[in-house]
């Protein structure tokens, strides 16, 4: 309860670093969300607006790079961007750019694989309608999109919650640097280990706070969709 | 007659089996025979305690379970009731932590010291230096990365002293790199970013990075050891009992030799030495 009390006199109180590691966070977050859903909401309309030969495989594909653990993800992003790695020369390493290719490379899939599943459902009515009215299947797609204009909205929101959520692969490729790469849940992690609690759940009340914001808009928009 | 000598052979095997299990300590007339040790990373990842760990517990019939992180968190743990014994290298944290009353005296056991490693061409020319001190101003002043645990571990409190010695506060400045993380992960981002890094030295040896070993043994480089039972005042179920059993077993001639020993067949040197 005494931890409880220091957290939120930390979190309304006088911490520059509290409010930077927040502002990291945040941006990481946004960056990698807006890229993998301009990649992954295209790619994921694409398998889910026609039929094709080997459908079934992409999405197979796709579900299994959905289930990828993080620190694989981190682990592989390391490998290619370490010194000695094939982009070793970039010297991304430890920036906040190597955090936004670790969390593109994991969230992109998922983006990828429930838009696909959202625009299966109303794809053959749209599509049969359009073939009667000769519309071209570009714009058939993007008819597909507007009609799930709501329930794309809330995988964005899924997919920003997956990224501001994530430690492992962060902490691979970030390497929590002070006033550079560390984030929310790398410090959580390391305060808890040095035993400085209530640093800890200040974080994780901001966390919590987030993703409860998170969750009540992707309701709102669900019911409003619905309706 | 055939039938005879297998009866007796079976006996004879069993009779071993039970001679077998009466061998090993009689576990019931030790109250508590689980020892919570909260240690710090260079003395459990050295390989050093799980080397020493069937030693004691075959010697004196308790069990140790081992918990290691940085100084600061592994004395945290002892201070929320989470250990029962401490070892640890951190002289003014090891004070701060009996001065408040949770453990009754710091008896320091073992020492090794601290290296300073970085890229083999060493561009600030910290080969030279005659101490820690020296070397650190010859970092700052040439402006090459430098690589901080900044986890209020026994290390990091140990660099924050050198630092002040050599006169610099480096904490804001660009070349100075705090990644909050153990030595492992430490090294790694030292090995990556071409920087140097003050490590223990069993550590680094373990570790596998294209670091060089640039400079040790200086006298502010020195590393002590020491060992904290935990007073049961604070929370009653701590096992005292077990953690003076465990002090004396470490600070015994037995254990002493073989902390001596240990390290000397992997890396043709001893990792850590005993004081006596």
């Amino acid at each position: 309860m005494d931890g409880l009390i220091k957290a939120i006199n930390l979190l309304f109180g006088e911490n520059p670093e509290l409010r930077q590691i927040i502002a990291v966070t945040l941006r990481m977050s946004l960056i990698s969300t807006s890229i993998s859903s301009l990649v992954g909401i295209p790619l994921g309309a694409l398998i889910g607006s026609r039929e094709f030969k080997g459908k079934h495989w992409v999405q197979r594909f796709t579900n299994t790079l959905m289930g990828v653990p993080p620190v694989v993800a981190g682990l592989a992003v390391f490998l290619m961007l370490s010194r000695s790695g094939p982009l070793g020369s970039l010297k991304l390493l430890y920036s906040v750019t190597a955090m936004v290719i670790a969390q593109v490379v994991l969230i992109t899939p998922i983006m990828t694989g429930l838009t696909a599943t959202i625009i299966s459902i109303p794809a053959p009515r749209i599509r049969e309608t359009a073939q009667g009215v000769g519309i071209s299947t570009w714009r058939q797609m993007g008819l597909m999109i507007y009609e799930c204009r709501s329930q794309l909205v809330s995988t964005v929101l899924v997919g920003f919650g997956r990224a501001i959520a994530e430690v492992g692969a962060v902490q691979i490729v970030g390497g929590n640097v002070q006033y550079k790469t560390r984030v929310m849940t790398t410090a959580i992690m390391m305060q808890t280990n040095m035993g400085k609690f209530h640093f800890a759940i200040s974080l994780g009340i901001v966390l919590l706070v987030i993703s409860f914001g998170i969750n009540a808009l992707v309701n709102y928009l669900e019911s409003r969709g619905n309706a | 007659m055939r039938k005879y000598l297998i009866v007796c052979f079976t006996c004879l095997m069993l009779l071993g089996l039970i001679a077998c299990t009466a061998k090993t300590p009689p576990a019931a007339e030790i109250e508590n025979p689980v020892i919570r040790l909260s240690t710090t990373t260079s003395v459990n990842d050295s390989g050093l305690l799980p080397y020493l760990q069937p030693h004691f517990e075959a010697d004196t019939g308790y069990k140790l379970e081992i918990t290691s992180a940085g100084t600061g968190a592994a004395i945290e743990k002892a201070r929320t009731g989470d250990a029962d014994c401490l070892l640890v290298h951190a002289k003014s944290s090891e004070e701060d932590f009996i001065g408040e009353g949770f453990g009754e005296e710091r008896l320091p056991f073992m020492f090794n010291y601290f290296v300073i490693v970085g890229p083999a061409d060493d561009p600030a020319g910290i080969k030279d230096a005659a101490t820690a001190a020296e070397a650190f101003a010859a970092i700052a002043n040439s402006g090459s990365k430098f690589v901080s645990r900044g986890d209020d571990s026994g290390t990091h409190v140990k660099e924050k002293n050198i630092w002040k010695d050599a006169g610099f506060d480096p904490a804001e400045e660009d070349w100075y790199i705090s990644v909050g993380a153990g030595m492992g992960q430490t090294l790694t981002v030292a090995d990556e970013e071409l920087a140097y890094t003050l490590s223990d030295k069993a550590t680094f040896l373990a570790h596998d990075n294209s670091l060089s070993l640039l400079k040790e043994e200086a006298e502010d480089m020195k590393n002590t050891y020491s060992l904290i039972a935990i007073t049961p005042e604070r929370w009653e179920d701590t096992n005292h009992a077990g953690a003076l059993a465990f002090i004396e077993w470490i600070t015994s001639g037995k254990a002493l030799d073989l902390i001596d020993k240990y390290g000397i067949e992997e890396y043709g040197e001893p990792l850590f030495f005993s004081m006596r």
